[in-house]
């Protein structure tokens, strides 16, 4: 069967000129260029010299048959974006071919067009029509839009006096009901509660039940591994990875970079660079410093960063935070016992650990973001995430909140708590 | 699996009239958001679009009245001034949203894709609608004085068709522009405004302010390069009939002119309209 999408040595170049900030040129800009060029006697066009070329995207191939879902996934910069944009028809590829059967919708951020002024009833026909749906089709579908949304009280208020909660429901429901060929999703789902982040997955997931394709481009590692069965990484605009996802979301773990449970930071290129302190290493160890992936429940687990000074009077103090499987942020820990809130940190390397007791994470996946931020006045010198993984294993040995149970065991935290019983006198 | 998409560098030219026939919905759909939204809050809402021309029209009444304009015999100073105001309040407002509009849809033009010379094109809409309820500001006038307009009138549409054509392309060349050069955001507010003072909105345009001594034809033929000479012409003609000539040279040089803006401003919009994403 012919592929739905073929993509043949897709490159998107960019200009970056150095010498402007803004994004647009003035006519001011344009004269000015002219007389330094007549100036020092260059050719028109020599004088922005100062101009680089970029490629966001280049030599990308890849097929996707119906019915598969793709994640997308790479750092920052690494040309996610561009290739939506692209596939979106937003922007053009500079070089390669690209063809696609069948209706695409893309839904590059939620509530397209949605204007402020207009009544929630307005903006679903609005925000359909620009996401490509013909007026009978918006009709048709605008009840099952409306109880999707769980709007229904509000559907004649301005949308600028919703709360936030409640336009991104409707400009999601609107978006679900598209029914396209293909769907292509970016980044969407990272908003909305926790309940209708729930709802979202599951109507892409139904989407994708019925045949259709669904592209999906996401920070999330775990969205990804539930949505897609398979996956793209991409790096600095090059396919690094493709296939299937659990192969793919490991290999951007391990990306270069060691392991998921050791990053070596000072071999990784830097969106951006601070001049006061650095990121070298970050480990998830045990008790004995011994880099595993996999936790026994019950044991403790350490969790080490390495960085460097770069500035003598600097005053901070560093920062881990928690996420299990589901994103869900389980706690933030900054180090209040180190002198350095206090004290000013002489230029060095430095080494820090921070660790949680056993029989306090849940089982499962968990994530770990690193920071170094100054309290007061509060500056973030730099914040990692998905910085470090690690997999806590509940072994059965008997001495984990767990006991001998072995069934489902829910809750986002498994401390081992005391109990207390006793017969209560008559 | 009907439709089949091809991207490819510098394929966007292919289906694009197709494609503009396919988004006619999305036409449609921003005219009325624009409509809607143009007097929402508004307490007296649309009455704006006729008291606006109606303290232009006094104010260039009293203005021409002090300075002795001409005016032709038997046609009150007010209808006459009003037929001026009410095509060039059209073209001023039309122009300038429509040249504005890129910027103001920019969340549209980076996030979904339609072909852009919707977005120009359906601001276009809103002035003609405003268009429309003013002229029953004229009706008004013409009923106080009595006055029954010349049978030309059944031609009104073709000039407020070649109003639009102007506006539309003008207001589509700067528009892409704008995209790459924010001066015109400056510029257009000043075109309007001088072109308010140069137009034949308040006096004749083929009389002298003061004698009542015809304009040489050379000169009026150069005058009549500014498309909106012709358009306003056109209108009195139609309104006024006999009483003002419609000078046949300049209407065709306008013609030609207003063709001219609308290819020019097309053309240099679809060549530039891939980038607008990476730019605006």
């Amino acid at each position: 069967m012919e592929p739905v999408i073929k993509i043949e040595n897709l490159g998107k170049k960019y200009i970056l000129s150095h010498h402007t900030k803004e994004k647009y040129v003035t006519l001011r800009d344009m004269i000015s260029d002219g007389v330094k060029s007549i100036l020092s006697g260059k050719k028109k066009g020599e004088a922005n010299n100062y101009s680089e070329e970029f490629w966001a995207l280049k030599d990308v191939s890849f097929e996707i048959n119906q019915g598969e879902r793709v994640g997308i996934i790479g750092r920052n910069g690494a040309g996610k974006s561009t290739l939506l944009k692209i596939l979106s028809r937003i922007t053009e590829p500079t070089t390669g071919h690209v063809t696609i059967q069948g209706r695409v919708a893309s839904l590059l951020e939620v509530g397209t067009g949605f204007h402020p002024e207009l009544s929630g009833r307005e903006n679903i026909f609005l925000n359909g029509a620009i996401l490509g749906m013909s007026k009978s089709e918006i009709e048709s579908k605008f009840d099952e839009i409306v109880a999707f949304s769980e709007i229904e009280k509000f559907l004649d208020t301005p949308v600028k006096r919703y709360s936030s909660g409640m336009y991104v429901r409707l400009a999601f429901s609107v978006a679900a009901h598209l029914d396209p060929d293909i769907l292509i999703v970016d980044e969407v789902l990272a908003v909305g509660d926790a309940a209708f982040q729930k709802k979202c997955l599951a109507k892409i997931e139904e989407i994708s039940g019925r045949g259709r394709t669904v592209i999906v481009v996401s920070h999330n590692m775990n969205t990804v591994m539930k949505l897609c069965n398979k996956a793209i990484l991409l790096n600095l605009g090059k396919i690094d990875a493709w296939g299937n996802v659990e192969e793919v979301v490991d290999s951007y773990y391990r990306s270069n970079f060691g392991t998921s449970a050791r990053r070596i930071w000072s071999q990784e290129p830097k969106e951006r660079e601070n001049k006061e302190v650095r990121l070298l290493e970050t480990r998830v160890h045990d008790k004995d410093f011994g880099i595993q992936e996999n936790y026994d429940i019950t044991k403790p687990v350490g969790i080490s960063m390495d960085y460097e000074v770069l500035k003598d009077g600097e005053k901070f103090t560093h920062s881990f935070n928690v996420y299990n499987e589901d994103s869900i942020h389980l706690f933030s820990s900054h180090d209040t016992q180190f002198e350095a809130t206090n004290k000013i940190c002489e230029k060095g390397v430095y080494t820090t650990t921070m660790w949680i007791p056993g029989n306090l994470l849940a089982e499962g996946n968990h994530t770990v973001s690193v920071a170094i931020i100054r309290i007061n006045p509060f500056y973030i010198y730099f914040h990692e995430m998905d910085a470090l993984r690690f997999t806590v294993r509940d072994y059965m040995q008997g001495d984990s909140a767990r006991g001998n149970y072995t069934l489902d065991f829910p809750g986002v935290v498994r401390p081992l708590l005391q109990w207390q019983t006793g017969k209560k006198q008559a | 699996m009907n439709s089949r998409i091809i991207i490819e560098p510098g394929a966007k030219g292919k289906n694009y009239w197709q494609d503009l026939w396919k988004f006619r919905e999305l036409f449609y759909f921003l005219a009325w958001r624009d409509v809607i939204v143009r007097y929402k809050q508004a307490v007296i809402g649309i009455a704006w679009s006729v008291i606006k021309p109606l303290l232009t029209v006094v104010i260039f009444a009293v203005v021409g009245r002090v300075l002795h304009t001409a005016v032709p015999f038997g046609v009150p100073r007010l209808i006459f001034v009003c037929i001026g105001i009410l095509p060039w309040q059209f073209f001023s407002t039309a122009f300038s949203e429509s040249s504005n509009s890129l910027l103001a849809n920019s969340n549209l033009l980076t996030k979904v894709y339609f072909p852009r010379l919707i977005v120009p094109a359906s601001t276009i809409i809103v002035s003609l609608i405003d268009f429309l309820t003013s002229l029953g500001l004229l009706f008004v006038f013409m009923i106080y004085y009595r006055y029954v307009p010349a049978w030309n009138i059944v031609l009104l549409p073709a000039f407020l068709l070649q109003a639009t054509m102007i506006s539309m392309g003008a207001g589509i060349y700067i528009a892409a522009l704008n995209v790459k050069y924010r001066d015109f955001k400056f510029i257009v507010p000043f075109i309007v405004q001088f072109g308010l003072y140069i137009s034949p909105v308040w006096f004749s345009s083929d009389q002298y302010v003061y004698q009542n001594v015809k304009v040489p034809e050379v000169l009026k033929f150069v005058y009549s390069l500014n498309p909106m000479v012709g358009v306003i012409d056109g209108f009195r003609w139609c309104i006024l009939g006999g009483k003002t000539d419609l000078y046949m040279p300049g209407f065709l040089l306008s013609i030609t002119v207003c063709f001219l803006v609308l290819f020019l401003g097309i053309w240099y919009f679809r060549k530039v309209e891939k980038s607008f994403a990476d730019v605006i």
